[in-house]
């Protein structure tokens, strides 16, 4: 390890003057988040890769659950936001070596090792690759396809530059030799004599973002894995599924590449199990992507697939996720729950036989084509050595160690961590924890926002008015996504033929960076004017195509998409000829209605550097105190007369910190501090304005003006009246109403002989079909408390799976250690509850030996979950924000922005957006916090450009318009009796367009004009 | 394909969508994400808001061709500019009336309400309405004789 070289000390540790600048190592998904909300908010990132192009495990990824969104065309944006971002400079193939200083004014020595191309240089044509004489195994694939030694990591890769990977190079490795790549290459890039470059970086705050490695169960000899050719890991079968990966999208086997027929997923591999992995914690995720690769191979395969998951409880606790689960069983994936023994060859064609109990003890044995490994996750050596170079401090699991209450907290000042490095998670709450570090990072560095950041500066847009329509139409291919239905290649000619269209491409990404790069570079050669991307949705990339126009000189507004994979490839999965012919119906609507597009003005509103946060619970209290931390004023209000919410009834997190004297920490931090300025026994009563500039009134009479909002108002347990004798015998309780016994009297739990507690009271039934995902833990935690308080204590926990993801796992184990006795039912079996006299009698059947079972506990615990509060429609309607299908807040993305609302300036977080833990709630206080911090260290931000106008010869100033308008953005102008529109206030909504009798006002970009335009090229059957 | 050898098709509807950019394109777009099938007939118009369609836009879709219109917007309360919506409404139910008595069925007019969230709804009343407008046949009315 290097030390680093003594040079004069750019800055001294000032805490009125940190360094702007912030590093973040690892460039998977949120290590790439992290790096953007902090870029986006002033400050300069170096984004640190380990590999030759950020992207991270996601890259990997076929689909993503819940929604099944492709993992690459969701995340491809973002690598491009951050590959063109001007505040964010990518240093891959490099490591931080070390790190010296404090917060605010570390010195962080970098090594780049490496890349032997010059990145100036590489023009990604690949010719280098196609000469290079020497295979090697392609990690991007698990070795399950080949690579040359000089290498793309991925097509879609950022940066879009080969590299030589120096292990395998002949050249590198015999001088004088081979050197192929470096004759053929055309730009002069290849560099044999590159060496290795270490660099001091001057940055304020670390993030570090190192991400996961999955488990190798190489050792495990017992599931066959390296063994029989047919058994493959989880992450081996995403690259099988992937269109980017070796079946090129279409599912085949290793040994004999057939198409499986039966695949049968194995969970838990190197999970919930210390005895064979060293892993006693639960990874997770594994449930989902079983259950996503699953449901994504039979849908594949039009139905033609047996899929059988084999499993010791299944985990689905996340939003929308038990419903997913549902889903798939009435798909036909089967659910066994079972441990598997052994696996073995069958006596034919390389099929796997596997051997397992099912839950009644009995012995079976089937035969799969193809078994997968559910494998977990776990830090990896790399990120270990860094973790110890660092002095941050690992759990007893191995990953980063964080603090309960500041979630993304390492124990070195400073350092923060998110993503999986802290322990095993999926790809929202990843996200969700790299906005929060980002938070974290920027709190003490907020006097130095913008001081070390560059501004874009767009090049001047060519004048295109007096120009006859010149139309690019670029298809995207999205993989498989649309070209396994449309027929791509037929509907780029055909658009070839549309009057007005120039030119007609298509490409297997057109997100890409370099397809981005591309168009850019078409646009500007062959003089286009106006562009229409069929691909996917607008509400995801027209902001990416949009910004390349500006790149490319042009007006943004000049574009138009038609949505042919979200509308069409997906939705007529069996209709390839109709949906071919529905997708050049939308391009050559797309394209009729962008002919008639016109230039707009930018708009800006400036913003008012200030928040307003609804509910002053845990997650609002964190937020307002994250944002006033940084200096912008915020207004928290709570609908109660005392601060706390939820938590004031919470005795200790599943990490075993008690909860009440964190509590009045941070409420005493609310009240004292001088930029919150709070509102008690409030609530909102209207909103008008949007992004950057909110009016909010409050029941108080007052007035709150603000940027941002953030709203965090909890939800409820559910309290199941006149069930299991709920509310009419004393010794019933919910959750919560136990954890209040332990904070004001736990001496009175002390005499009980025997409790039980009911696990998924009133869950995941018909009626309220989600999962919480913390009432098991919550649960468990508190049979250990009993036990605690007395160890004689007989605990019955009847439950239907216990689901104890991540280190939560290691609670459940110390349960059964401690003689707490699970049994399990199911909604066929569910235990009977009554009373006799006083007592309360409950009658359980124990399904694994088949007979019933009399209990008379002292304690009846109802493990309920939490149901949204009822006043959530009222707030929803009023910051326009949307309400998912169980009734919490809706994110803009379920993926990639969870903490986001749809609604510009509108954040969510705790509770309200589905049942979490308190750690949870924090991150993602935190997380919001972040996002609003985005807008509020701007002094304006966009607004809306594409705004009514009015013709006024043709208005005759009758004043309908006036009358529907919301935004009293339009009116009468006494001197000449005409209506006219105040653009500042104009939201485009188009109510006075359709309003106007006289055709006299009009939207920008979607008047009557360009609407009837794409109708009538809707009609247009010229096939017929 | 070679379209000149495909046999002149059936008769299918043409329907054209208008959707609202915040609760129903995205309800669309829901759609396809959880997979939910539908009948490939209908072609969808993105405008801001439901209450920026104006009576006249849905007759010249029907003059333009079309067998039926959907028009979709946010539910009542949820629209992303406040009244939109309701202003859409009440002015939908007067054309409503007004077309029949112009000759042309109802049923080839259709509003509903779909929410961001609503995929499997979207679904659903592109079913409903293609099949209805199906069974009305193709629009002749307002179309030109050529
Ligand atoms: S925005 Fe959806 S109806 Fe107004």
């Amino acid at each position: 390890m290097s030390s680093i070289p003594n040079r004069p000390i750019s800055q001294s540790p000032d805490s009125s003057n940190p360094e702007g600048s912030v590093l973040v190592v690892g460039g998977g998904i949120a290590g790439v988040q992290a790096a953007l909300d902090l870029a986006n908010s002033g400050f300069f990132v170096y984004l640190v890769e380990r590999t030759s192009a950020i992207g991270g495990s996601m890259s990997q990824l076929d689909k993503t659950y819940p929604t099944n969104d492709c993992s690459a065309c969701i995340l491809s944006p973002k690598l491009v936001e951050c590959g063109r971002h001007l505040n964010i400079k990518i240093l891959t193939l490099s490591e931080l070596l070390s790190l010296e200083g404090e917060p605010g004014a570390f010195r962080a020595l970098v090594r780049q090792n490496p890349r032997y191309v010059d990145p100036n240089k590489c023009i990604a044509c690949g010719q280098c690759a196609g000469k290079c004489p020497k295979k090697v195994p392609n990690e991007f694939d698990l070795g399950l396809s080949k690579r040359k030694a000089i290498y793309l990591k991925f097509p879609q890769a950022v940066p879009l530059k080969y590299a030589i990977d120096p292990r395998y190079c002949i050249r590198l490795n015999k001088p004088g030799r081979c050197g192929l790549c470096e004759k053929i290459c055309p730009a002069g890039a290849i560099n044999f004599k590159d060496v290795a470059k270490e660099e001091v970086l001057n940055v304020g705050s670390v993030v570090l973002a190192p991400g996961f490695s999955p488990f190798d169960p190489s050792d495990l000899d017992f599931t066959g894995y390296g063994r029989l050719p047919n058994v493959v890991t989880s992450m081996e079968f995403e690259r099988l599924l992937s269109p980017s990966g070796p079946c090129q999208g279409h599912l085949k086997r290793p040994s004999d590449q057939k198409v499986p027929k039966r695949i049968a997923w194995l969970q838990c591999v190197g999970s919930r199990d210390i005895n064979r992995s060293g892993h006693a914690y639960c990874s997770s995720v594994c449930c989902m992507y079983a259950i996503k690769e699953a449901v994504i191979a039979k849908e594949d395969a039009h139905g033609d697939l047996s899929a059988s998951i084999f499993f010791i409880d299944m985990r689905t606790p996340g939003k929308e996720f038990e419903a997913y689960y549902n889903r798939a069983i009435e798909k036909g994936i089967s659910f066994h729950r079972a441990r598997v023994h052994t696996v073995l060859p069958s006596q034919e064609d390389n099929n796997v036989l596997i051997r397992y109990a099912d839950e009644h003890g009995v012995m079976r044995e089937e035969e799969f084509d193809l078994m997968v490994l559910s494998v977990g996750l776990e830090l990896s050596k790399e990120a270990i050595e860094l973790a110890d170079r660092l002095g941050v401090k690992l759990d007893p699991y191995k990953f980063i160690d964080t603090d309960v209450f500041r979630p993304v907290v390492t124990n070195r000042p400073g350092v923060y961590v998110c993503g999986a490095a802290s322990g095993p998670k999926d790809i929202p709450r990843s996200v969700t924890d790299a906005s929060a570090a980002a938070l974290e990072a920027e709190r003490i560095l907020s006097p130095s926002r913008w001081t070390k950041t560059k501004k874009k500066v767009f090049p001047p847009e060519r004048d295109v008015h007096a120009e006859s329509p010149r139309v690019g139409v670029f298809v995207c291919h999205c993989g498989t996504n649309i070209a396994s239905v449309v027929d791509v290649e037929a509907v780029r000619d055909y658009a070839r033929g549309l009057p007005g269209v120039a030119l007609s491409q298509d490409n297997l990404f057109t997100c890409s960076q370099d397809t981005i790069n591309h168009m850019a570079e078409t646009i500007r050669k062959e003089h286009l004017n106006r562009v229409v991307v069929a691909s996917c949705t607008p509400r995801t990339h027209e902001p990416l195509f949009q910004e390349t126009l500006r790149d490319a000189g042009i007006n943004k507004f000049l574009f138009e998409m038609a949505n042919i994979r979200d509308q069409d490839s997906w939705v007529h999965q069996n209709e390839p000829e109709a949906a071919t012919e529905k997708a050049k119906d939308l391009i050559r609507m797309a394209v009729a209605k962008v002919k008639l597009h016109e230039p707009l003005p930018y708009n800006s509103v400036p913003v008012t550097k200030s928040a307003l946060v609804v509910g002053g619970g845990v997650a609002g209290m964190n937020a307002a105190l994250s944002l006033a931390d940084q200096g912008f004023p915020v207004t928290l209000v709570e609908k109660k007369s005392i601060l706390g919410g939820h938590a004031r009834k919470f005795y200790r997190t599943w990490q075993g910190s008690i909860v009440q004297p964190y509590l009045k920490k941070i409420i005493d931090q609310v009240e004292s501090h001088p930029k919150i300025d709070l509102r008690l026994e409030t609530t909102v009563s209207s909103v008008e304005g949007s992004v950057g500039q909110f009016r909010t009134g409050l029941s108080d009479g007052s007035t709150v003006e603000h940027g941002v909002a953030i709203l965090t108002v909890g939800a409820e347990s559910y309290k199941p009246m006149g069930k299991w004798l709920y509310g009419e015998n004393p010794n019933v309780h919910i959750l919560l109403e136990l954890d209040q016994i332990f904070i004001k009297d736990p001496e009175s739990l002390k005499g009980l002989s025997q409790a039980v507690f009911i696990h998924c009271a009133g869950s995941r039934v018909p009626e309220r079909p989600f999962c919480s995902g913390i009432c098991c833990t919550h649960a468990i935690t508190q049979a250990l408390e009993l036990k605690k308080l007395n160890p004689d204590m007989d605990i019955f926990m009847l439950y239907r799976d216990i689901r104890t993801y991540g280190q939560r796992e290691r609670l459940y184990q110390e349960a059964r250690s401690k003689g707490i006795i699970f049994i399990r039912y199911d909604l066929d079996h569910l235990p009977d509850v009554r009373q006799e006299g006083k007592d309360i009698v409950v009658e359980a059947e124990d399904l694994i030996l088949e007979r019933k079972l009399i209990l008379h506990p002292g304690l009846l615990v109802l493990a309920t979950g939490v149901r949204p509060r009822d006043d959530m429609g009222e707030l929803s309607k009023l910051f326009k924000c949307s309400v998912s299908s169980d009734g919490f807040f809706l994110e803009a993305h379920m993926k990639l922005r969870p903490v986001d609302f749809a609604t510009d300036g509108v954040y969510l977080a705790g509770l309200c957006h589905y049942p979490k833990s308190m750690d949870e709630s924090i991150a993602q206080a935190q997380a919001a916090a972040a996002r609003a911090a985005i807008v509020l260290s701007q002094d304006a931000v966009p607004a809306e450009s594409i705004t009514a106008i009015v013709d006024q010869r043709k208005c005759t100033g009758c004043g309908v318009c006036t009358h529907v308008c919301a935004y009293h953005a339009i009116s009468i102008d006494p001197a000449v009796g005409k209506a006219s529109v105040n653009t500042g206030l104009c939201k485009g909504c188009g109510a006075c367009v359709a309003g106007c009798r006289s055709d006299a006002v009009t939207l920008k970009n979607i008047g009557n004009r360009q609407i009837l335009a794409a109708v009538e090229a809707a009609m247009d059957t010229m096939d017929i | 394909m070679d379209k000149t050898s495909v046999q002149k098709k059936e008769w299918e509807p043409k329907i054209i969508a208008f959707l609202c950019n915040w609760c129903s394109y995205a309800g669309a777009d829901l759609a396809g994400v959880s997979r939910f099938q539908y009948p490939p007939n209908i072609r969808v118009v993105r405008v801001p808001c439901s209450g920026r369609m104006s009576p006249n836009i849905l007759l010249d879709a029907l003059k333009a061709g079309a067998d039926g219109v959907l028009v979709s917007g946010c539910h009542p309360g949820d629209c992303h500019y406040i009244s939109g919506n309701l202003f859409a409404r009440r002015r939908f139910a007067i054309f409503k009336s007004l077309i029949e008595f112009l000759g042309i069925e109802p049923g080839r007019l259709n509003f509903s309400w779909i929410s961001a969230a609503e995929g499997e709804q979207f679904a659903k009343v592109v079913k409903e309405v293609t099949e209805r407008v199906r069974a009305l046949g193709p629009a002749r009315r307002l179309v030109k004789e050529i």
